[in-house]
């Protein structure tokens, strides 16, 4: 295992750390390594900070060694993670993907990152974004288009590609990303890892630069579902310096998973570590890839039933015509997994669905419009340099300093707010938005959770889709509901198409509902064995890129 | 002649100890540039707002003081427009659901009655950074490697300092009215310790919409079209503008043409104003609730915790200046229209003891005058009001009298020096001594046998003459009650 520690979880490596069988600097290396390897061809950081990450990882080395009770340590203490490019890291470079903010490097840091500072956590490097987190590829990156680990001439999905992409080809054992529509949840599905959205209000926004301020919501890209809720956990809480978070209490994820700390210090040892799950409800490794077939295999069990009671919703609204028909399949072959698990199911209709897609593109754009505002080569950012007077200034820095898409939604959302116009979009929408929560509201009281698709499509070819803006907005069909309701989502692997690309089911729940879905996806994770599949990188890739590596706030 | 219509919006800084939605320090006054700013008053990438409960309080404070209805629920909004001193390119301001609305402010109208201003709404808001257009001799053009001619400079101290903002009806009719009522809503801004008052620092800045309609318009429930006036720093440019602005539109009017809908500035060098923008530039602010602060939510209980805790205001002290010191309602009024006067009265009438009645006419009237002529303030007088009360109590007591006593206070107005001071030096203590008065009258009976002939033949009405002769030969310092007995004694004895 020691020739390729960057392969393993944060729960894995947390036990390895903790019974001291490896040490957090030779972990933090072989993945510094890693992304030296393959991040050439991957393209998944815009900036590294080795020489921080690894005086941290001493760091926490020395505190692993001090410790007398290693257990009670920090689960993220020496864990190498990657930030997307969009939250705030102290000294760090803080780019959006955007040439307006190129050579901004942040003064202060969002408080996300101080937490995982507080936990011990090793900080990598920054992730590629869509420019502000807008688009659902990551080729709308100011610097590069990010590669889908499974297959280089393919996009990881997007905005939050980068780490997506970075955690599946094990560049880091676990990144943080955004999600406004679907930026965490898509990309996740698209590289078969676990992404999962918080409810809005459940992790603090401050130091995450702002796309559509109602939406955003700071989540996480695991490579199974036992790091989600660690992850989750680390980064969850009321912050005064957001008014829009919520002094809600915070859950022990893992222990909602079933997990218990180890009394012998070997915290967070997985039942999947000890092959008990997988044995016990009998399922086959799938060799060929074709794997929804196991829920046909499950379905003759009586396998244990850890979901037994939970009430599963599956909205009719979200199998729609146009549907890539393995995705379909995968999903409905996870649904019957989930009842085989002991899961009911329900037939739901969430009736609002269908309008989802045009309220989230007035209302973002809306938000956006207002919050991109700041971005005038005043304080900082681009300054074009042959601007004569102040407002040329404005025109040309902007001018320059934005894409093409980030352009796009500006003037959409300037428009649906002018005077005029102001009542029969943004007030309309807002409207509907409130019937699409209550869509929501009104379908958790007959289940607890929900269960769909994240993508209508696997990972679409680099190009394809890039000149086509609508179909783009289709990628996030399902996925930007939640934003627009406020509650929370998961996407965690089902199965893969023909061409081997992955397929995520996604798991819906009400406001403050992550244990449930986090334990519902855990049930199913352990159940199947989706995760054993990893992508091939073309490793020792020829170094030909050139990265920026920096030095951060150590 | 033309119906005048005058309404008006005040921007007052709130005086809070941290800016309105970060924890930058407001006393920004005199800081060096750039110096209380943070990533979040700077607009940085990812900061959010946290609204300054202090702000709230006191914008309540002002809300309840106005007679406004306190909203239980109020929003921020989001106002756009790109400028360099609005580091996020909009401004947190109140749009639809303002924290106070629907109050009014008592004033006195022109006609001597008591006059309400409807106040439509008072909302809480940000500030802006100042900027600082550079022209060829600008800060830092002496330094070769900091060119700044025709450059725009940008201080962001000021910028997210909290701002009250409070809306009138349309109620006012001359630039006196106007006057009166920023002078009586300054008085209570700063008597409930949210405002300093201070236009010359920016505290304060108000902008006068204005309009004039025919009598036949107003019959109709009609308005004239409306013009705004800007860049007035000072309650008497507010008058002035006024007064030039209903001047201006009144001849354009009277020409047969009709007012432009614009927006003037007051140029206090040339004494008028000048157009500053046309309507067909006027901006869409694109309003839209603030995402990043949820609404403000005010219990009742809280709202009643704020009103009781408010001081006494102007009107309810002058009601009490004329119930329990017997003030007449006018002088009660004159004294209380600024918080400083009402307390410089109450020290002397606490330092003086006697009817407070006396006290209120030597303020209302030699004082107020002496001040007027000085254009002072009653904060810069040199002496304390216990020195006042030393002058009535030297008058009281016959030392002086009354106009030597007027003397003696438009001295300490000058000079400061207490009143028995200036007596001492200048011998102005009254000739109270009989045998010397006596002498003096004797010798002017003496001077002038024909005017004692007259008075004994009945010319009674001569006493005065013999008395002001008297005062005159004793330059005024005679006791003019024991002159009148003595004239009279030898006069007819």
């Amino acid at each position: 295992m020691s020739d390729e520690l960057f392969r393993l979880t944060i729960h894995q490596a947390a036990g390895l750390l903790r019974r001291r069988e490896i040490t957090s600097v030779e972990l933090t290396q072989a993945v510094l390594e890693r992304i030296y390897a393959v991040d050439n061809a991957v393209r998944a950081y815009l900036s590294l900070m080795p020489e921080a990450a690894l005086e941290r990882a001493a760091a926490a080395d020395c505190a692993l060694a001090a410790a007398d009770d290693p257990a009670s340590l920090p689960a993220l203490l020496g864990i190498p993670l990657a930030i997307k490019d969009v939250i705030l890291v102290e000294g760090a470079p803080t780019t959006c993907g955007s040439k307006m903010l190129e050579d901004f490097v942040s003064p202060f840091e969002a408080t996300v990152i101080g937490k995982l500072r507080a936990a011990g956590a090793v900080l990598l490097g920054k992730t590629n974004t869509d420019e502000f987190a807008m688009g659902s590829s990551t080729e709308n990156s100011a610097f590069v288009a990010t590669r889908n680990p499974w297959d280089l001439s393919r996009v990881p999905g997007g905005s939050s590609g980068g780490s997506a992409a970075a955690v599946a080809a094990d560049e880091c054992l676990a990144a943080l990303g955004s999600d406004t529509g679907g930026s965490v949840r898509q990309p996740a599905a698209l590289c078969g890892v676990v992404g999962i959205k918080p409810t809005y209000g459940r992790v603090s926004r401050y130091g995450l630069t702002a796309f559509a301020s109602s939406l955003d919501q700071i989540g996480c890209l695991t490579k199974d579902v036992t790091d989600a809720a660690l992850l989750l956990h680390a980064i969850a809480g009321h912050d005064p310096l957001d008014s829009t978070s919520m002094d809600a209490p915070i859950p022990d994820y893992a222990a909602a998973l079933g997990l218990a700390r180890s009394e012998t210090g070997q915290s967070y040892e997985a039942r999947s570590e000890t092959g008990q799950s997988f044995g016990a409800l009998g399922l086959a490794r799938s060799e060929t890839g074709q794997s929804y077939e196991t829920s046909v295999a499950l379905a003759g069990l009586r396998p244990s039933q850890p979901l037994h009671g939970l009430r599963v919703g599956v909205p009719r609204e979200y199998f729609i015509d146009g549907m890539q028909p393995e995705v379909e399949q995968a999903v409905r072959a996870a649904i019957d997994a989930l009842v085989s698990l002991g899961a009911e199911l329900r037939e739901i209709s969430l009736p609002h669905t269908q309008y989802a897609l045009p309220v989230y593109y007035l209302i973002a754009p809306a938000e956006a419009s207002a919050n991109l505002a700041r971005y005038d080569g005043v304080r900082y950012g681009l300054r074009h340099p042959d601007a004569q007077t102040m407002w040329e200034g404005f025109k040309l820095s902007r001018g320059a300093g934005f894409g093409p898409e980030v352009k796009r939604r500006i003037m959409l959302g300037a428009y649906a707010l002018s005077a005029g116009y102001y009542d029969a979009y943004y007030l309309k929408a807002q409207q509907v938005r409130t019937l699409l929560k209550r869509d929501f509201d009104l379908a958790f009281q007959q289940v607890d959770v929900i269960a769909a698709p994240v993508s209508p499509t696997t990972a679409f070819r680099v190009g394809e889709k890039a000149d086509d803006p609508m179909s783009m907005y289709l990628a996030d069909v399902f996925t930007l509901s939640l934003n627009l309701a406020g509650n929370c989502g998961l996407s965690v692997p089902c199965g893969f198409d023909l061409q081997g690309l992955p397929i995520g089911l996604q798991l819906i729940g009400p406001a403050f509902g992550e244990a449930a879905i986090l334990r519902a996806a855990y049930a199913y994770e352990q159940a199947t064995d989706w995760r054993a599949r990893r992508p091939v990188v073309g490793e020792r890739w020829p170094v030909n890129g050139k990265r920026r590596t920096v030095n951060g706030k150590r | 002649m033309y119906h005048v219509v005058i309404g008006m919006e005040l921007h007052a800084q709130l005086q809070t100890q941290s800016k309105m939605f970060c924890g930058c320090s407001a006393d920004y006054w005199a800081a060096p540039p750039n110096s209380h700013v943070c990533p979040v008053c700077l607009a940085m990438p990812g900061v959010l707002p946290v609204i300054n409960a202090k702000a709230v309080e006191q914008t309540v404070r002002a809300g309840l003081a106005l007679n406004c209805q306190i909203a239980p629920f109020s929003v921020f909004a989001r106002k756009n427009y790109h400028y360099p001193d609005l580091p996020k390119g909009y401004q947190i301001s109140q749009y639809e659901l303002p924290l106070c609305h629907d109050g009014w402010l008592l004033i006195e109208g022109e006609d001597g009655q008591p006059k309400r201003i409807g106040i439509r709404r008072a909302h809480l808001e940000e500030d802006t950074g100042k900027s600082i257009h550079v022209g060829p001799l600008g800060p830092g053009s002496e330094r070769a490697d900091h060119p700044t001619d025709g450059a725009t400079l940008i201080d962001l101290n000021r910028a997210g300092l909290p701002l009250l903002e409070i809306v009138t009806e349309a109620d006012m009719a001359s630039g006196e009215e106007a006057y009166r009522y920023l002078v009586k809503l300054r008085t209570i801004l700063r008597t409930l310790g949210v405002n300093s008052g201070d236009m010359e620092k920016g505290a304060m800045r108000c902008e006068v919409n204005l309009s004039l309609r025919t009598a036949e318009q107003a019959a109709a429930g009609q308005y004239g079209v409306k013009v705004e006036v800007k860049n007035l720093n000072s309650f008497k440019a507010v008058r002035d503008s006024i007064a030039y602005e209903i001047q201006r539109q009144t001849a354009v009017l009277d020409g047969g043409r009709a007012v432009r809908q614009v927006t003037m500035g007051w140029d206090e060098n040339r004494r008028c104003t000048v157009v500053q923008r046309g309507k067909e530039s006027s901006e869409d602010y694109r309003y839209f609730p603030e995402p990043d602060l949820p609404p403000l939510e005010l219990s009742r209980a809280w709202v009643e915790g704020v009103r009781a805790s408010l001081p006494e205001l102007p009107d309810a002290r002058a009601a009490r200046f004329v119930r329990d010191c017997g003030l007449t309602a006018r002088d009660a009024a004159l004294l209380t229209v600024e918080r400083a006067v009402a307390d410089w009265f109450e020290a002397a009438v606490a330092a003086y003891g006697g009817a407070p009645r006396e006290v209120a006419n030597w303020v209302t009237g030699q004082l107020f005058a002496l001040l007027k002529s000085e254009e002072g303030d009653i904060a810069s007088l040199p002496f304390q009001p216990a020195e006042l009360a030393d002058l009535i109590r030297l008058v009281d007591a016959g030392t002086i009298n009354r106009n030597t006593g007027k003397k003696v206070l438009e001295q300490m107005v000058a000079t400061g020096q207490p009143p028995a001071a200036i007596v001492e030096a200048q011998g102005l203590a009254q000739l109270s001594d009989e045998a010397d008065l006596v002498q003096v009258i004797d010798a002017l009976l003496a001077a002038n046998p024909g005017e004692v002939a007259k008075y004994r033949a009945g010319k009674t009405s001569l006493l005065g003459w013999f008395m002001g002769q008297v005062m005159k030969e004793t330059r005024g310092k005679a006791n003019p009650d024991l002159v009148r007995r003595l004239v009279t004694q030898r006069l007819d004895g």
